[in-house]
Parts: C-alpha cells; sequence; structure tokens
C-alpha cells in the first residue's frame, strides 16, 4: 500500500505575526519557513505505518512555490520515498487544494492519504475533508489514534465532546491532530541521503485542475488589542477587584 | 435569500453553538432561517430547535443512519437538503469543522471557515494565523454562501414562539464505508466549558495530574468549567475535551482564571473574547499578564488553597 501526505510549507509557528500598515497582508518576507506543524505530525504517523510493515511506500506532496522543495526535502529525510511538487506561486484555496490532490490521487492510487487537520497560516481545517468527498472515500479527522487491520482504519477523534472511535473501510483519509505522534528529529546523514531521492516538479497548469470560484481577501486587520489590566499584590485585593467588576 | 443552519446535539439536547450560529445568521438580513435536525429519533431535538428566536422552520430527517454524527452520512444529506437556500451554516465545532468542507466539495463550492463578523449578506471577517490577522472577505452573490460559525463571536439567541417543524425523507442512498464505534466522553456534571460562564484553566505549571485537583476545586467552588492548556493535555493531567486554544475549544466566558499558565500565542487565541482574564504564575514576565485584566504573581500552590478558603 501507498500513503500520500500533503505537506504545507507555512510560516513557522514561533513568528510573530503582524499585518502590514496598509492592509494587504502579514509582514513575512523573509520569515522562517516550516512544514505546517500538523502536516508534519501526518508524515510521522505515516513513516510509522511503513516501519511496521502496513505500507510500502510514502509519497510526500506540497502545493506551493518553488522554495516549498525545502520542505519536501526534510519530508524525505525524515523517511518519504519521494516528492510532488505542483508548482504554483499564488496561495491555493482548500478546494482547489483539494482538487489538486485528488487528480494526484488518482494516479497514485494510494490506500490511505495523511494530512494535518489544519495548516497553521490560514486556519481552514478543510482539505482533507473536501478530498475524501471528491474521492468518494471515508474521513477520519482530527486523529488522536490511527489502527490499521487489513482493510480497516480503526481512528480515534478528538471531538469537543472526549474522544470518539470510527471505523473507515480503505482507501480513505484521515486528518491528524497534535496528539497523534511526536515527529521525529532529522539527522544530518538523513538529509545528505534525501537529496537523492526522486522529487518530481509539476507546474500546476500542467494539471488541468480548474480553480473553483472563490471568496475574494479584501483587507487584512490586525484584532483588536486586549488592554493589559493590573497586577494585584494579594488574595483579598484580587477578589474585591473581582467583586467590583461583578463577575463574582 | 435563506439561510439553512445544520443543528448540533448529542442526540438528547441540542448544544448552544446551534444558538450562536442562529445569531449569526439573523445578522444577513436573510427571509428566512432554517434548521435542519439530522438525527435519530429527533422529534424532540426538533422541537428545541424550533422554540429559538427567529427560526422559520425546522427540517427533520430522522432515519438511523444519523444516530452518530458521521460526515461521510450526513454530508450527501444535507447537501440535498441545501438546495435553493443562500447561505448554509453550521457552528465552528469539531462537528461543524468535520461535516461542512464535505459538503462544500460535494457541491463545488468554497467554505468560509470561522466567520466571526457578518458585514453583509456576502460580506464577512474571520481570523487567521491563529487570530493574529482578520480578513475580511467579499463573497459571489450568485453562489450560496457555506460557512462555520465561530461561536465565542455571537450570543446564542433566546427562545420563543415555536416554529413548525417539517419531516422530510430523502431517497438517499448512505456509505456504509464508515462506521461509528464508541465515544468515550466525560460524564462529569461540571459546567460545560464552551457555554460555561465562568472557567477555571490549568496549566503545566499545576505539575501533576493529581495537582490539577486544585483546578477543579476552584471551578467547584465558582460553578465554572475546568479549561486547560496544551501541555497540561499533553501531560496527562486533564483530558482533550478541555483544551484551550487554536487547536482546542475558542471560548468567551465573563471570566476566566488562568492558573500556572504562561499565555502562548495558542492558547490566548481561545480567550480573546473572555470577559474578565486573570492569572495567576509565579513568573512575572510571563506573556499572559499581557492580556490578564488582573494579574497575581505568586505560587499558585500558595494561592489557590487561600482563595478556596476565603471563597468559603
Ligand atoms: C500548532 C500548535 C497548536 C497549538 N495549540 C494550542 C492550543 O490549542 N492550546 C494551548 O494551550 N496550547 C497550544 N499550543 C502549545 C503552546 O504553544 C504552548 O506550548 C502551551 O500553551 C503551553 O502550555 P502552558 O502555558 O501550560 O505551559 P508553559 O508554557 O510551560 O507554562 C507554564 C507556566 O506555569 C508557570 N508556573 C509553573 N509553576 C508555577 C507555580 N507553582 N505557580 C504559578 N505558576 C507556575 C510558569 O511560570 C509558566 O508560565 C499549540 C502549539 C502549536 C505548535
Amino acid at each position: 500500500m501507498k500513503i500520500l501526505v500533503a505537506l504545507k510549507r507555512v510560516v513557522d509557528y514561533n513568528v510573530r505575526i503582524q499585518v502590514k500598515p496598509d492592509g494587504s497582508g502579514v509582514a513575512v518576507e523573509g520569515a522562517k519557513m516550516s512544514i505546517n506543524p500538523f502536516d508534519e505530525i501526518a508524515l510521522e504517523e505515516a513513516l510509522r505505518l511503513k516501519e511496521a510493515d502496513k505500507a510500502e511506500e510514502v509519497i510526500v506532496v506540497s502545493i506551493g512555490p518553488e522554495a516549498a522543495q525545502q520542505q519536501l526535502r526534510t519530508g524525505l529525510a525524515m523517511g518519504a520515498d519521494r516528492a510532488i511538487l505542483v508548482q504554483s506561486d499564488e496561495a491555493v484555496s482548500p478546494l482547489h487544494a483539494a482538487r489538486i490532490l485528488h487528480t494526484l490521487v488518482q494516479a497514485e492510487q494510494p490506500g490511505l492519504v495523511l494530512l494535518g487537520k489544519q495548516a497553521i497560516d490560514d486556519d481552514s481545517n478543510q482539505t482533507g475533508q473536501m478530498l475524501a468527498a471528491l474521492w468518494g472515500r471515508p474521513q477520519a479527522t482530527f486523529a488522536s489514534k490511527v489502527a490499521l487491520e487489513g482493510e480497516t482504519a480503526t481512528v480515534t477523534r478528538e471531538v469537543d465532546a472526549g474522544l470518539e472511535t470510527i471505523a473507515v473501510d480503505l482507501p480513505a483519509v484521515i486528518t491528524s491532530d497534535l496528539r497523534l505522534n511526536e515527529p521525529r528529529f532529522v539527522k544530518l546523514p538523513d538529509i545528505m541521503k534525501a537529496k537523492r531521492k526522486p522529487l518530481d516538479i509539476r507546474p500546476l497548469e500542467e494539471l488541468g485542475v480548474t480553480p473553483p470560484p472563490a471568496c475574494q481577501i479584501v483587507r487584512w486587520r490586525a484584532p483588536e488589542p486586549r488592554q493589559a489590566g493590573h497586577k494585584v499584590e494579594t488574595v483579598d485585593e484580587l477578589l474585591t477587584a473581582l467583586k467590583e467588576r461583578g463577575v463574582l | 435569500m435563506r439561510c439553512l443552519i445544520i443543528a448540533e446535539h448529542d442526540g438528547q439536547n441540542l448544544n448552544t453553538a446551534t444558538a450562536r450560529a442562529v445569531a449569526a445568521a439573523s445578522q444577513l438580513g436573510v427571509e428566512a432561517i432554517d434548521v435542519a435536525v439530522l438525527a435519530h429519533g429527533g422529534q424532540a431535538l426538533a422541537e428545541q430547535a424550533a422554540i429559538l428566536e427567529g427560526v422559520s422552520q425546522v427540517l427533520l430527517l430522522d432515519r438511523e443512519e444519523n444516530a452518530h454524527p458521521l460526515a461521510a452520512v450526513l454530508a450527501p444529506q444535507i447537501a440535498a437538503l441545501a438546495e435553493g437556500y443562500s447561505h448554509l451554516f453550521m457552528p465552528s465545532t469539531t462537528f461543524g469543522k468535520d461535516v461542512l468542507p464535505r459538503v462544500a466539495a460535494l457541491m463545488g463550492l468554497p467554505q468560509i471557515s470561522d466567520l466571526m463578523t457578518v458585514k453583509g449578506p456576502h460580506h464577512f471577517e474571520r481570523p487567521v494565523y491563529a487570530g493574529n490577522a482578520i480578513i475580511e472577505l467579499q463573497c459571489p452573490p450568485e453562489q450560496p454562501v457555506l460557512a462555520t460559525v465561530r461561536t465565542a463571536s455571537f450570543k446564542p439567541v433566546g427562545t420563543g414562539d415555536a416554529a413548525p417543524i417539517e419531516t422530510r425523507a430523502l431517497e438517499i442512498d448512505l456509505p456504509g464505508h464508515t462506521r461509528f464505534v464508541a465515544l468515550e466522553a466525560d460524564a462529569g456534571d461540571r459546567p460545560d466549558l464552551q457555554s460555561a460562564e465562568r472557567v477555571v484553566s490549568g496549566g503545566r505549571g499545576l505539575g501533576s495530574e493529581e495537582n490539577f485537583r486544585l483546578v477543579e476545586q476552584l471551578a467547584d467552588k465558582l460553578h465554572a468549567a475546568v479549561g486547560a492548556s496544551r501541555a497540561a493535555v499533553d501531560a496527562g493531567y486533564a483530558p482533550n475535551d478541555l483544551q484551550v486554544g487554536q487547536t482546542g475549544k475558542i471560548i468567551a466566558p465573563e471570566l476566566y482564571i488562568a492558573l500556572g499558565i504562561s499565555g502562548a500565542i495558542q492558547h490566548l487565541t481561545g480567550i480573546k473574547d473572555a470577559g474578565t482574564i486573570v492569572a495567576i504564575n509565579k513568573d512575572p514576565d510571563a506573556p499572559i499578564f499581557e492580556v490578564a485584566d488582573l494579574g497575581l504573581v505568586g505560587d499558585l500552590f500558595e494561592i489557590v488553597p487561600q482563595l478556596l478558603e476565603k471563597l468559603d
């Protein structure tokens, strides 16, 4: 079985995001870029399944600019077998991304597609679900545990009520939550080895996927700041202040 | 223009996220707001939806397959129901986030996640980058708007006269490739984290599962819900459904008390809309103090027992 893992290149989660004064976007030029943390977890899970002999090949895919090769190389260094970059300088919407992934899925015929539950830039949390719909296959989102047995995956999902377990027939789409695993660190020899692994670059235009109609971003703004209050010295002062505010 | 809202429930009760989605829909200026209840044995649920203020009609899809909220099963039914509506809303809970993108892809439409402001029927705002930026969106008026509603941004509507309930039967084959196995839910009798007026949260500073009891004791004294940081959940002090933040729950209680939580941006995203934020932390430079209305620097293991005593 093949496993396809989608990796998005995003601004690293430690970078402080600031909106440009003219409202045209966020000032992230030159910022540190990384694999979306949820996608890294998805890849780790795929690698563990391969190491447990549940899969033969792990393919990492990214849709993004030329520079997203860096994130794919990191994925290869972690242990993926080969990589595909669908090159696009424009950001794609989740539905567009799902359509692109769907064409790759039709070509590669994986038994499992693993993605992060959301990307930490647009926070959409849509692509995996959309891919599953287009593919007509099951989805198991927000996974914190995955067990493969024959043609079925049993997945524990982090939901608002607690932990939900569902069983899905393969092929299926699984999206990872933070507690699924802790991704490995890449070692220097693996980085060297990754340089020789295949990385196939395909311009988005060549895929023949039409972009769906989308909403336009007309303006970016910073969130309303919360005013810092003041510090109190004692528990009594705290209780008095809470009573004055009418919350006790 | 008409808006359809998919109700969220646990089989017994509608949750407040539905009433919050109705509140968002009420700002659209649509002629009708309908609520669809997909359930098994859902008459009582439909009755709860019917009395929500502003609801014109309730559509009940009662079917055995709808006993558990499986996206692959619900999505084709919702896509069929949505025919003729200008707007389709679901709450931005794990339920809505799981189901609506699947519906959107079936309909070939984009989806807005975490809609936080309604500026017009096709004009909205939503947060990105863990709430560090807000984008204003203009959607094409000729196509339906699909959105999950950021529940902390809207106060739930009240109740009033009952709207009519219509039972619908859809001739759709539903997939059998996805099966519910089990739900492990915390059956505690504390207030629900997402709708509680007061929340007491604990972080890594609690140090152990045993010490986390202190958070629960303070919460119980205040009739508050219990929350946790990711670090506290990862360390096993608290179950996952108590996590507050970018990847946990986004909440807006009147009072939020953070014990031993540093205030990482991903955590703060979850509490931006809280009324009063209180931080108790031994590090005077902890970022939580930058957003706290009231801060108390000190050891929580000394402060919380004092609080418990004085609240008696
Ligand atoms: C993609 C991504 C998503 C994330 N999503 C979330 C999320 O949804 N929610 C979330 O919370 N985090 C999230 N995080 C994690 C986040 O970045 C922080 O790591 C986490 O919030 C830290 O939790 P904490 O404040 O409990 O722990 P720490 O940062 O370790 O802080 C512990 C605090 O306790 C204080 N303390 C220790 N002992 C005492 C004492 N005796 N008395 C008083 N104070 C004491 C310390 O001074 C310190 O400030 C996410 C991270 C990533 C990368």
